[in-house]
């Protein structure tokens, strides 16, 4: 059976040097398409990505990166709208790359679609009130 | 028929008044015509919930022992300079203020975090805030340095005082340019990427007055939570602006200075914020009744957001150099449908003042109204009209010669 994830992975300084993306694709038969990547040499890294292949093969894969000290999560969790501080007013929308924050008419609401959002951080510092958060 | 203001008090105080939100006015006045709607309805209430830059906040700290001056020192309210050249213990923070030591623009865009529009709503909210000064020291205030905690509940008299609230109607912002630029009016993406407005448009309080028949000095409103006044015109009051055949102005116009006890008011009403690249400011939320006194006010009041304009205005060049250019006109209603047509590009528009709590603050404020909370009252003045000559003018341009200067 073929599954597709959207996940984020964080890279420990060790892992940052070695091509493990190469190997998911080369070894695991995985098909990955990069939605954001911060790796820098023996730093924390972190990358975003959509990871689709055969279900067996995306849990060895995921099992290798695991071994290789790479964290996985579900990308949802990294942006967040906190609804306690969003005030509603829209400036986000502008920005956002992928419509994952849209206004709903005519309410005029704001819509947060964790789903199609690819982290790009772009609505966390034109949000106004900080209503937008990144979570590592 | 017509009405007096007192017969709308009177029909408050009784449980009688009719009242509806401008938004429901447009309905109403479709449904019923101006004059059905003026027999109808009493008061029409407003609202708007956008950044408001020319804000901030009036205190008496009350004086320590030994006394200090702080008149002529310096004084910070969590890190960010406050105004104290009043007497000794009277402060005024204002809404752009930000820290010393705010890295502002030199990792552009800046982030502006913190600045004097968050002090406010952490006041407003009950936490502390740290109070630090310094002062030279007199007979009679001889402390020279302070450090205290301060909640707004200590504090002997604290008020909103805003110079300019409540633009009737705003530009709509775009960017020409081959670059994103940062504005207070957001980010505007490069070559006609972004739109971004700043009006509750239909639901706005003085665009439901255009000519400024109600709504003068003394009149009561609901600010930041609370209750308020109209203190005077606000700063840059141009009521000569251009007009539709409506009498709507089609770019910014009348402004409104307010005042409200800030111990009234709730931080959900008065919310910091940090335009990137731009600065700190304050979101305030203003709303303003109009008593429905006769059929014209029934008309204004029912104007809907395809009948009032916005100039779309370029602030990649001409905003920034006073260029009084406008690119096009287009309504609230264009804009708020999601893009706008200009130059030959459809442009994806974003607003910047949140209509949802504008229509709550217009809501609240009928419930009080119609719970007999809180009557209208006439102005004790008006404000200047289009009849006025009042314009804006620009900043005096008469540089200093040699012998001016160090005197």
């Amino acid at each position: 059976m073929k599954v597709a994830h959207r996940i984020v992975l964080h890279f420990p300084p060790a892992a940052t040097d070695q091509p493990i993306i190469y190997r998911l694709s080369k070894d695991y038969d995985l098909v990955f398409n990069i939605l954001k990547a911060s790796v820098s040499p023996q730093e924390e890294g972190l990358m975003v990505l959509d990871l689709s292949g055969e279900e067996a093969d995306y849990q060895r894969g995921a099992e290798y990166l695991r071994k290789h000290g790479v964290q996985l999560q579900p990308l949802v969790q990294d942006i967040r709208k906190n609804d306690d501080r969003c005030v509603d007013c829209g400036a986000c929308v502008g920005v956002c790359p992928t419509e994952a924050l849209t206004l709903e008419r005519p309410s005029m609401r704001v819509l947060f679609d964790p789903d199609q959002c690819v982290v790009c951080g772009e609505c966390v510092p034109c949000c106004p009130v900080e209503a937008m958060e990144l979570r590592f | 028929m017509a009405k007096t203001l007192e017969e709308i008090n009177e029909k408050i105080r009784k449980g009688q008044v009719v009242v509806v939100t401008a938004e429901e006015m447009v309905d109403v006045v479709a449904e019923k015509g101006p004059k059905g709607a003026a027999d109808a309805i009493d008061v029409v209430t407003t609202g708007t919930f956008g950044p408001m830059c020319s804000s901030g906040a009036m205190m008496n700290v009350g004086h320590p022992q030994p006394r200090i001056k702080l008149g002529g020192g310096q004084v910070r309210l969590n890190r960010v300079p406050a105004y104290a050249g009043l007497a000794a213990v009277d402060v005024y923070i204002g809404a752009t203020a930000i820290p010393d030591d705010d890295p502002r623009n030199a990792v552009f865009p800046g982030e502006f975090r913190y600045g004097g529009g968050h002090v406010i709503e952490d006041l407003a909210a009950g936490r502390r805030v740290l109070l630090e000064a310094t002062a030279y020291g007199t007979d009679c205030y001889p402390r020279r340095e302070i450090a205290t905690w301060i909640t707004l509940k200590e504090l002997n008299e604290a008020y909103l005082l805003n110079p300019r609230n409540g633009y009737q109607n705003y530009n709509v912002a775009v960017n020409r340019s081959d670059r994103t630029i940062y504005t207070y009016m957001g980010t505007l993406k490069a070559q006609l990427g972004s739109a971004n407005y700043c009006s509750a448009g239909q639901l706005s309080p003085l665009l439901n007055d255009p000519h400024y028949r109600t709504v003068g000095v003394g009149s009561r409103i609901f600010l930041g939570g609370g209750i308020g006044y109209v203190v005077w015109h606000g700063t840059q009051h141009s009521p000569g602006a251009k007009r539709n055949e409506r009498g709507v102005p089609m770019g910014g116009a009348g402004t409104l200075a307010v005042l409200g006890d800030l111990k009234q008011m709730d931080s959900k009403w008065l919310r910091g914020a940090s335009f990137r690249g731009y600065g700190a400011t304050l979101i305030v939320g203003l709303g303003i009744p109009i008593p429905v006194l006769d059929e014209e006010i029934a008309a204004q009041t029912g104007i809907s957001d395809s009948e009032i304009a916005a100039p779309v205005v370029d602030y990649s060049g001409p905003y920034p150099e006073r260029r009084p250019e406008v690119i096009c006109h287009v309504s609230y209603a264009q804009l708020k449908c999601g893009q706008i047509e200009a130059e030959g590009k459809t442009i994806p528009t974003t607003p910047l003042s949140s209509y949802p709590r504008a229509q709550e603050i217009a809501g609240t404020l009928k419930e009080w109204i119609i719970g007999g909370k809180f009557e209208l009252s006439a102005p004790v003045a008006g404000l200047p009209g289009a009849d006025s000559g009042m314009v804006m003018g620009p900043m005096p341009d008469s540089p200093p010669d040699q012998a001016d200067i160090g005197r």
